[in-house]
């Protein structure tokens, strides 16, 4: 699937690759670095599978200090450097190129500090998301952004694609919820950007890190607020005959003043698909389901779901059912959570992660349905649809060359009319190389030369994560050097 | 006085900036003028006001989403947002009366550019933490967008909340886009008399440890709570440790009791109703408990909760000074006797050893020019915000030395 493309590798670099592992070795030691072929391969691919490289080389630091160190090294010996840190990506947000080291910060997972009085928890930054809950249950808190992959994925990679999860309508993404990070600079410098206290001092360089995609430095450390666990929390299943009901009742849910925790959409495709998977009591007759979870004591509970069921009954929905037990409860959310696995079953997919405004969702699906049909391919859809997050999966056979662009293409028309329809590329999987030249349908030149300037003010020589992000045409000076022109005040 | 610019359109602000670019004159940028008594003074040739940029030009209540133009005054999206039942759910606080600017002069770009948020922020984020997208033109005449209407995006790197706290030095904001939310159905507060500082601290702590979704988290020792309005606490002589619960009618009550009970070992609260309660934290948010004086001088510091009480009694060897603790004692306002450098030495000190950072809000003019009025930068992090100055404004012309003296 050679749709995407990447830049020739830099054979000079690769040529000096001995006097490089033996420069490495000096400064911090063999045991850091994976050098046979079968060990640098594991590193080759990301979650955005379609595309591999396998590095030159591959580092595994312990510390901030010996990041700081091969960051330094890199530097004044012109090479690239890509960061990685579980490998979770579904965009390819940590590809390799086989003229970049790959630094790894896996080995850095330690909890560092709990602190439950003031709210707060210090990690190092390769800690996976669902070890930071794990070790701050028995205080009574949780880190609030769950991205389906969280059992693996680490907070550096949450941190450098911004992620989100179910339930950010209530508790926000990884921005809200991460309040400093040590990130060490292509140059070795080690700063500390943000703090441990809630206002952040100066300008809010913090906001451009987060988010970033491993542009800007090499995250190590963070200090993350940490919420405290509800006392409860159960979803109810809504099914409808038609999107546009289902649609209409979520509008309806949130002007009622009601903000459940994570309110999930999923089409007739993806319902069927879950249900024969998980068997998790899913209605197999309607068009759309609607999965409404709220939180709180369980009286309270009560009263929400039955508000939300109220409001329901407006639109004439074929199934309302709220969950009795907490057995049913999981198995609810393990259909949804599965759906992903569920459909890879049946066929690969793309996981498509545009956003939309909600009132735009019938006319969406209607126009996904009819672009995946003029490629040949089926598709189904599963919709954040408390904050706009859409999911569309497109189905195709992996081992049919043609079929595997021809869903490309329609993914990128997907995303194509999220943009039209006043939404963006992506929510929460990020740019990495899969959307990097479909920036242009959402931002003008000037809009990523405004990006490409900061990208600069922290990576003058834009070694850190090469050919991601930015559309190759637009970097094409700054990444080969011919306009290091670094933007220092006078 | 410098001449004053008043652009009435996103195209005739570009144009102006691109004329004084062309022509190297300084701008101080300004909204209605609520913020210009606090921060440094901005060195410039020419003032462009934002506030022609004026109008709603986005409401979708279901989304939970608006777009103002920048220059739109507050008073004006919040009596929308209320005839649709919503609110901006951080609360932001108004400078102008305690600064002596005059009150009700916010503008919506401005709230986003220095990003003041008040008590809600402990439950709903800052207002940088519901801003979602942006237009504004840099100093390069350049107009740009960030962000969007959407909750989730993470297209690119996320210049729109970078612009947030930057005062108008990166770029002049013509368009905000923002979350809004519903309006609680009820709220309640409960006050615990007597407390001193730090068990004061302790005991937020403990009720922010909850599940209870506190929405107000404030201590005012005795000086500070003899100042306030409502009536059912004017002229108190105690300390007040108050404690904001909002959610719909049918759960608040439970809630309280199980409030209640958390916190039993720091005595018995006052309770106020929904109406008692509006009025109180309404003195938050225009801080009529920190008045205008040109007797003292008022900082605010931002720390962990538990070194607050710590910095303030630190503080108080050196000078008197009155406190209030809000965000659980993560953000303290401070207000201390007017002095050549508005104490900043003694203040910085106690700060600099506990950790966190102080802003000096209100002082004279010519005391928020020799002094530093933000923490100063660490030199790593000094280089890099030029660096961010230089790639928006690389001829340094707005609010020159409104941050920083020499940026």
């Amino acid at each position: 699937m050679p749709h995407i493309e990447l830049p020739e590798p830099d054979a000079g670099v690769i040529r000096r690759l001995p006097i490089l592992i033996e420069g490495l070795k000096a400064r911090v030691g063999q045991d850091l670095l994976i050098l046979d072929e079968e060990g640098r391969r594991a590193y080759e691919t990301d979650a955005f599978t379609a595309y591999r490289r396998v590095p030159m080389l591959v580092v595994l630091p312990r510390t901030t200090e010996e990041v700081s160190k091969i960051l330094k090294f890199c530097h004044e010996n012109d090479v690239k450097v890509v960061p990685r840190g579980a490998g979770t990506s579904l965009c390819g947000g940590s590809l390799p190129t086989e003229d970049a080291i790959v630094l790894c910060i896996s080995k850095m997972n330690r909890m560092i500090e709990i602190d439950p009085a003031n709210r707060i928890a210090r990690v190092e930054a390769g800690i996976t998301n669902l070890q930071i809950s794990a070790q701050i249950a028995k205080e009574g808190f949780f880190y609030a952004p769950d991205p389906s992959s969280q059992l693996a994925c680490s907070l550096a990679g949450n941190i450098a694609m911004n992620s989100g999860g179910a339930h950010c309508l209530k508790y926000g993404v990884t921005t809200h919820n991460v309040l400093g990070v040590k990130m060490v600079l292509i140059d070795g410098t080690i700063v500390e950007i943000g703090g441990v206290s809630l206002e952040r001092n100066g300008y809010d360089l913090l906001s451009l890190v987060i988010g970033s995609e491993g542009q800007l430095g090499v995250i190590t450390e963070a200090t993350v607020k940490i919420v405290p666990s509800p006392e409860g929390a159960r979803p109810m299943m809504i099914g409808f005959r038609s999107p546009e009901a289902a649609g209409s009742c979520v509008s309806a849910i949130i002007a009622a003043g009601i903000i459940p925790v994570a309110i999930e959409y999923m089409d007739h495709a993806a319902i069927e698909v879950c249900e024969a998977f998980a068997g998790a009591g899913y209605p197999l007759d309607v068009e759309a389901l609607l999965i409404v979870e709220v939180e709180g004591s369980e009286s309270e509970i009560g009263v929400l779901l039955g508000r939300v069921a109220e409001i329901a009954a407006r639109f004439d929905p074929k199934t309302v059912k709220i969950s009795s037990d907490p057995e049913q409860s999981a198995r609810i959310w393990a259909g949804r959570k599965a759906a992903f696995g569920a459909i890879g079953r049946v066929a690969d997919y793309l996981c498509m992660d545009g956003t939309i405004p909600l009132a735009q969702l019938p006319h969406c699906l209607t126009r996904i349905s009819q672009i995946c049909a003029e490629y040949g391919l089926k598709v189904a859809n599963i919709f954040h649809a408390g904050d706009g997050n859409l999911h569309p999966l497109i189905l195709y056979d992996a081992n049919n060359p043609d079929e595997a662009e021809r869903a490309e293409l329609a993914g990128e028309a997907v995303l194509k009319l999220c943009v039209e329809l006043g939404g963006c590329l992506t929510g929460e999987h990020g740019v990495g190389i899969e959307k990097r030249e479909l920036m242009t349908t959402q931002f003008t030149p000037t809009d990523l030369a405004v990006q490409m300037r900061i990208k600069t003010v922290f990576d003058p020589t834009w070694r850190l994560n090469p050919a991601k992000v930015f559309p190759l045409a637009l970097s094409d000076e700054m990444r080969t050097g011919n306009a290091v022109s670094t933007p220092e005040a006078a | 006085m410098s001449e004053l610019w008043r652009p009435a359109a996103e195209w005739e602000l570009q144009s102006m900036i691109a004329k004084l670019v062309r022509e190297n004159r300084g701008i101080e940028v300004v909204g209605h003028g609520a913020l210009r008594n606090t921060g440094r003074v901005a060195k410039s040739d020419v003032v462009l006001t934002t506030s022609g940029l004026k109008g709603i030009t986005l409401y979708e209540p279901t989304e939970l989403v608006m777009s103002a133009r920048a220059g739109t005054p507050l008073y004006e999206i919040e009596a929308v947002l209320a005839a649709r039942g919503q609110m901006l759910a951080f609360e932001p606080v108004d400078l102008g009366p305690t600064t002596g600017a005059p009150g009700g002069a916010l503008s919506i770009g401005g709230i986003f550019a220095t990003n003041f948020s008040g008590s809600r922020r402990i439950s709903a984020g800052s207002a940088r933490d519901n801003l979602l997208g942006v237009r504004a033109i840099n100093g390069r005449a350049e107009l740009f967008k960030s962000g969007g209407r959407v909750m989730k995006n993470v297209t690119g790197i996320d210049v729109a909340r970078g612009l947030t706290g930057s005062w108008g030095t990166l770029a002049v904001m013509t368009e905000v886009t923002f979350k809004v939310a519903p309006i609680p159905q009820t709220m309640q507060t409960l006050a615990f008399p007597e407390l001193p500082d730090d068990l004061a601290i302790e005991a937020l702590s403990v009720a922010m440890a909850t599940p209870l979704e506190v929405s107000g988290a404030v201590h005012l020792p005795r000086n500070c709570a003899a100042r306030l309005r409502t009536p059912k606490l004017k002229g108190i002589d105690q300390s007040l440790t108050l404690l904001r619960l909002e959610t719909f009618a049918a759960a608040i009550d439970q809630r309280k009791e199980k409030l209640k009970a958390a916190l039993k070992v720091y005595g018995t609260p006052i309770e106020l109703d929904s109406e008692e309660s509006f009025s109180l934290w309404s003195e938050f948010r225009s801080l009529s408990i920190m008045p205008f004086s040109t007797e003292t001088a008022l900082w605010r510091i931002s720390t962990l909760p538990t070194k607050a009480a710590e910095i303030v009694f630190a503080i108080q060897k050196f000078m008197p000074a009155v406190a209030f603790y809000d965000w659980s004692g993560g953000m303290v306002w401070l207000e201390v006797p007017a002095a050549a450098d508005a104490g900043a030495a003694d203040v910085r000190r106690a700060v600099a050893v506990r950790g966190g950072h102080a802003t000096l809000i209100r002082a004279e003019p010519e005391v928020r020019s020799n002094i530093d009025v933000f923490e100063p930068l660490k030199p790593e992090i000094e280089r890099l915000t030029r660096g961010i100055k230089s790639a928006f404004d690389p001829a340094g012309l707005f609010n020159r030395g409104r941050m920083y003296a020499n940026l």
